[in-house]
């Protein structure tokens, strides 16, 4: 089965915090929802879960029981211990018994918190409650998995564990969608959404959206703005030519993942 | 070239826990230095230590040539992650009490910013924030930028236009110094500096941090059953789209393929650097 959103648009007020995004999400697949701050990614994702109305399109979505959602705060209760929190969610999803400790074992061992299996969630360091939150969304083997910024905040080897538990849950077929501010963890996803302003403004395989880049990427030195669309990259520019040629002094270079963002961005805000 | 940052073996001991063990490390004016490090690494304690917030237990930390005193600080521009505004006073109320602190005769908000001027910070879009938080730390002229996350949180767009203001400060002589979990932002770095239990354990430049390191790419149709395989054996496998990315020898790799029964073509890649972050970590962390 495959989930996913149909033209969703959602309202608030005379918002439009998400506008007629369409996605599909198929089973064994890692979806990448990268934006900013106010780009609609949570709205995505709660719509996505059916935490907010649509006023316009529909939601596909399993029952309840077969998704495993983690908001982009907290998504484990401070007061409970490891062991609470998982045994809470256990018996939510009527995961009990045997399989309860066969499962919770194995997430424990996953997440490197048998040893902290008695601490309480608010002692945990931030890298440890986003663990515990995913191990918590994990236990009854969902059918779809909805995580806000699973990993924001978190350390880059914190981080690389994390996505291998998601990376093993995708594998084993659970459709997956993951909201994230950092770029370079698109490269994760088979597919990757960018979005700005409750649009999606392009969507694709990594490969794919490096392909759609019109035009040239060039890079450029010294410390003068090229003409042209141009950004910063390290102590060197960036430019982007839609048509025509480069910029004297400007070498052209195979676009990047980073480049592509940065185009697929800039073409948006000139249309908007 | 200015040495601004000078710390020599600089160690911050909390009773029985050492925080910072024996850190050398420089910033000069005009070069912006990447400090990464897992939580509890010591990165906070040291930027105290810098600012003058915690006196070193040991070793010697220098700010400006001499003892990080109340004056030095204030030729330093700090902008904590969460960001130091008064989100119930406009920008330009943010502006006027900034430049009251620091003695500073700035009447007008900057350019970057003025189109909020009257605007409430709260009701600002989180680049928006960033920018006001960035112009209120450039506000006096900094030799030294200490900047936590400067570009975490907010749009491809609002990120280049920070990263344009940070480089357009270095090129003018400033030198910072930025403290970060994101790769995209470490990469943008002149210089890194990596800390694992308090110590510094790799520094250099990008190319020098992830030295020769190298992984195993994997391309291959079914990457499900390869990840599983893989997983289940108890390598740690990173995907990438379609392609699996494995640290480790690539006949141990190729046997547990073949074993399986796998098809995949195998490739010896560089590490990225968030790879090599992880190796550094799991090789310090070793008894």
């Amino acid at each position: 089965m495959t989930w996913g959103l149909e033209r969703a648009t959602v309202t608030f007020g005379a918002k439009k915090a998400l506008d007629d995004v369409t996605m599909r999400v198929s089973p064994g697949s890692v979806n990448v929802v990268i934006g900013g701050d106010g780009a609609g990614k949570s709205t995505l994702l709660r719509a996505l879960v059916g935490l907010v109305r649509l006023s316009a399109g529909r939601s596909l979505r399993p029952s309840k029981r077969a998704f495993g959602y983690i908001p982009a705060t907290a998504g484990l209760y401070v007061d409970l211990t490891v062991e609470e929190n998982l045994a809470f969610v256990g018996q939510a999803y009527g995961v009990i018994g045997r399989d309860y400790l066969t499962r919770s074992e194995e997430l424990l061992e996953r997440i490197g918190l048998t040893e902290a299996r008695t601490r309480l969630g608010g002692q945990l360091s931030g890298g440890m409650q986003r663990k515990l939150a995913l191990a918590m969304a994990l236990l009854h083997r969902p059918e779809l998995m909805v995580l806000d910024e699973p990993t924001t905040g978190v350390d880059p080897a914190s981080r690389a564990e994390l996505w291998r538990l998601i990376s093993g849950a995708a594998a084993k077929g659970a459709g997956v969608v993951a909201a994230t501010t950092y770029v370079d963890e698109a490269h994760r996803g088979s597919m990757v959404l960018l979005m700005d302003q409750g649009r999606v403004i392009t969507a694709g395989s990594p490969a794919d959206i490096i392909a759609a880049v019109p035009g040239r990427v060039g890079a450029a030195r010294g410390s003068d703005r090229p003409a042209g669309h141009s950004w910063r990259w390290g102590t060197s520019w960036r430019v982007w030519i839609p048509g025509g040629e480069l910029p004297a002094g400007a070498q052209q270079v195979v676009p990047t993942f980073d480049d592509a963002v940065m185009v697929a961005s800039m073409s948006n805000a000139k249309e908007s | 070239m200015d040495l601004l940052v000078e710390t020599r073996s600089a160690t911050m001991r909390f009773g029985d826990f050492t925080a910072v063990d024996g850190v050398d490390l420089s910033v000069r004016s005009g070069e912006v230095v990447g400090l990464l490090g897992a939580n509890g690494a010591g990165k906070t304690t040291l930027i105290r230590m810098l600012l003058g917030l915690l006196l070193p237990t040991r070793g010697s930390v220098l700010l400006f040539g001499g003892a990080p005193s109340r004056s030095a600080r204030r030729r330093v521009g700090y902008v904590p992650q969460t960001l130091g505004l008064y989100d119930d006073l406009t920008v330009a109320e943010n502006w006027a009490f900034t430049a009251a602190a620091f003695g500073t005769a700035h009447p007008e908000v900057p350019e970057s910013v003025s189109g909020s001027r009257r605007e409430l910070v709260r009701d600002l879009s989180l680049g928006l924030q960033r920018r006001v938080a960035f112009a209120l730390a450039f506000s006096h002229d900094p030799e030294l930028l200490v900047l936590d996350e400067p570009t975490s949180g907010v749009g491809p767009l609002s990120s280049a236009q920070l990263w344009e203001d940070i480089r357009a400060s270095a090129e003018q002589g400033t030198g910072v110094l930025v403290t970060t979990h994101n790769m995209e932002e470490a990469e943008q770095c002149d210089r890194l500096v990596v800390m694992a239990g308090g110590r510094v354990v790799a520094a250099g430049t990008l190319g020098q941090v992830i030295g020769d390191r190298h992984v195993v790419q994997v391309t291959c149709d079914d990457w499900r059953s390869a990840f599983a395989a893989l997983d289940g054996d108890g390598f740690i496998v990173q995907v990438q789209g379609d392609q699996l990315r494995i640290p480790g020898s690539p006949a141990r790799v190729e046997e547990l393929f073949q074993r399986h029964h796998l098809l995949g073509k195998l490739a010896v890649v560089p590490a990225n650097l968030e790879e090599a972050f992880v190796e550094i970590g799991a090789s310090e962390s070793r008894p």
